[in-house]
């Protein structure tokens, strides 16, 4: 039997760390490095496309029907459905289109958003 | 005239209105409540309030009569002012609502950095503010005297009283309760005579409106009708998201997917409002000719079912058209009060002392409502008429050419400075304001420079832009070192972790 010495302190042992922490994309963006400028510049790039897209598209059908009307005087005479085309187009059908447009918009912006949010959660290892 | 079933309506919805505001205060608690309802508005709430907000007496009387008069070229103001909310929706809704500013001045300075800024565009605020709300009393005024033969400053009084009452009793949590309800009475107080009015019009062989170019979607005079009705388009189209009643409301919501799914919704409401007030003009145009010519085409509205339809049904349909009318007084005045009182609350009357002390943040938010209101009031009863919808075109003009830019360059490029701001707002700010001094001026219009000064918006708007990007450029240097994190802020989703300053 041996004598009873000071009770020995609990050493905790550790290897090496087999891997790093999960480091996640979102950390780049904050500390502002050259990839987080990349995804950001991306996004902006992705979100300002789709909005000059849905406005140039507003542009080509609505935004053209007053040049249509000066070049083309004769179009003030046509009736569809009874209504004279001016009074179709502008009382009526631009309204469908600017909520589709809309719809197609948000659709559209809430996918970029969910790509951007997945790529920049993901941890690198 | 019967001015019964007029007064009757004008109560009924003078104290619909009061009950629900005072009803919303059960809900209205703490300063955040007051200002922006604690931001938990759902997005339908949400887009019937700013529908209801935004369709004013321009939208409800207005139209009807410019269509009466003009003719087709007159449908690109409503299309205009809904359109406006697709370029909000695409350009500005989400990035503006994730800025976490309150109004366009907060918006601003957190941008930019700058109390420079700042005060200009709350300048501006209470401008284009005041602009759209003295049609609003005028109009108030006019439908009062022609529903009940009202002296003119009744209108204007009733209007003022009530908007005070509400929105300083309950700010902004009571209000929204107030401008869904005024939307959706707006609806029925258009549509149901409108049906009617359709009704009589197919039982008396469906008379087709006459006239040469009246169903031309462009305005009278060759090219110069081209540019107006261009820039009538870049007006309406642009202005709409400058508008201070109408950018209050995106702080209400919850986050950016909300705003936008709150804009969607607003389209929507829109659209299907604004496919009735032409059938108004169109029916004026066969059963209401003189009133076109009498030049009170704005009371066609008004007037249309009491001339189509005898007896009992056509009081009761009048009473309903006036009950709208005076809901649209109501709502949009209400929601421009409190935008401008806003601004003044924090600019103004929040830095004023009493007895060596600050007021408090409800105190002066009241007392900066009192102003808002009072000041339009007593303009609307003594400046000169300028026709309700023209008015309200020239508040829409000049917002397109000051926070249009501000908004769109500061949401989607770094490279803006303060000093590029204000020189844009000044040169926007001032090109408009030269345009309205003379349109008022000016009562006859004849040759191009009228033309270019009565519809400013096509050159204002360019130039307000160019200056600001150009100065910016110039001022590289000053651009603010933290345009970077904001960016962030304003484009990307609340759901990711992130610094957002």
């Amino acid at each position: 039997m041996t004598e009873p010495g000071p009770a020995p302190t609990r050493v905790r042992v550790t290897g090496p760390p087999r891997r790093r922490p999960p480091t996640r994309r979102t950390s780049d963006i904050d500390a502002g490095t050259r990839l987080g400028g990349v995804y950001m510049r991306s996004l902006l790039r992705e979100q300002l496309r789709l909005a000059v897209g849905v406005l140039a598209a507003m542009g080509v059908t609505i935004g053209l029907l007053p040049l249509a009307f000066y070049l083309v005087p004769e179009l003030s005479d046509v009736r569809l459905l009874g209504m004279p085309l001016g009074w179709l187009l502008l009382g009526v059908v631009v309204y469908p289109v600017l909520v589709g447009l809309g719809w197609a918009y948000v659709h559209r912006a809430e996918r970029n958003e969910r790509d951007f949010a997945e790529i920049v959660s993901e941890a690198e290892r | 005239m019967n001015a019964a079933p007029g007064i009757i309506a004008i109560s009924l919805v003078t104290v619909a209105t009061l009950a629900i505001g005072t009803w919303g205060l059960r809900f209205s608690r703490t300063t955040s409540d007051f200002f922006v309802a604690s931001r938990t508005v759902h997005p339908r709430l949400n887009a019937s309030a700013i529908g209801g907000e935004y369709l004013s007496a321009a939208s409800f009387l207005g139209v009807a009569g410019l269509v009466l008069i003009h003719g087709a070229d007159m449908l690109w103001y409503p299309v205009g002012w809904t359109a406006g909310y697709l370029v909000l929706l695409v350009l500005v809704a989400a990035p503006l609502r994730r800025s976490g500013a309150y109004t366009l001045p907060d918006f601003a300075e957190a941008r930019l950095g700058s109390r420079g800024v700042r005060a200009v565009c709350s300048v501006l605020v209470v401008a284009i503010g005041w602009l759209y709300l003295v049609p609003q009393f005028k109009g108030a005024g006019l439908t009062l005297r022609s529903a009940v033969g009202a002296p003119i400053w009744v209108g204007p009084v009733i209007v003022g009283v009530v908007v005070l009452a509400n929105v300083t009793s309950g700010g902004m949590r009571s209000i929204t309760f107030v401008q869904a309800f005024q939307y959706w009475l707006k609806l029925t107080a258009l549509l149901v005579p409108a049906a009617v009015l359709l009704v009589v019009w197919a039982g008396d062989g469906s008379a087709r409106p006459t006239g040469g170019d009246w169903s031309v979607p462009l305005a009278p005079g060759g090219a110069e009708g081209l540019y107006v009705t261009y820039s009538l388009i870049v007006a309406t189209f642009l202005g709409t998201m400058g508008l201070p009643h109408v950018v209050v409301r995106f702080y209400t919501n919850p986050d950016g997917r909300a705003a936008r799914r709150t804009t969607l919704v607003v389209l929507a409401l829109l659209g299907l409002f604004y496919l009735l007030p032409p059938i108004y003009g169109a029916l004026g145009r066969i059963y209401a000719p003189e009133l076109a010519a009498s030049g009170a085409s704005d009371a066609l509205v008004l007037e249309l079912p009491r001339i189509m339809v005898d007896g009992a049904l056509g009081e009761v349909l009048t009473a309903m058209v006036t009950a709208g009318a005076f809901a649209a007084f109501l709502s949009t005045s209400s929601g421009l009060s409190i935008a401008v009182a806003g601004v003044l609350s924090q600019d103004l009357t929040g830095r004023a002392q009493v007895r060596g002390r600050r007021l408090g943040g409800v105190t002066a938010f009241r007392l900066g409502a009192v102003v808002a209101v009072t000041v339009p009031c007593i303009v609307a009863l003594l400046a000169p008429d300028l026709g309700v919808a023209r008015a309200v075109g020239l508040a829409f003009a000049m917002a397109a050419a000051t926070f249009c830019p501000l908004l769109l360059l500061g949401i989607w490029w770094r490279g803006l400075t303060s000093v590029g701001a204000i020189a844009g707002l000044v040169a926007g700010g001032l090109g408009s304001t030269v345009a309205i001094l003379w349109t008022i001026r000016v009562p006859e219009p004849s040759g191009w420079l009228d033309t270019l000064m009565g519809q400013p918006a096509a050159w204002t708007v360019p130039l307000a832009l160019t200056t600001m990007v150009t100065v910016s450029r110039l001022t590289r240097a000053r651009a603010p070192a933290d345009a970077g994190r904001f960016l962030v802020r304003l484009h990307t989703p609340e759901t990711v972790e992130l610094d957002r300053g």
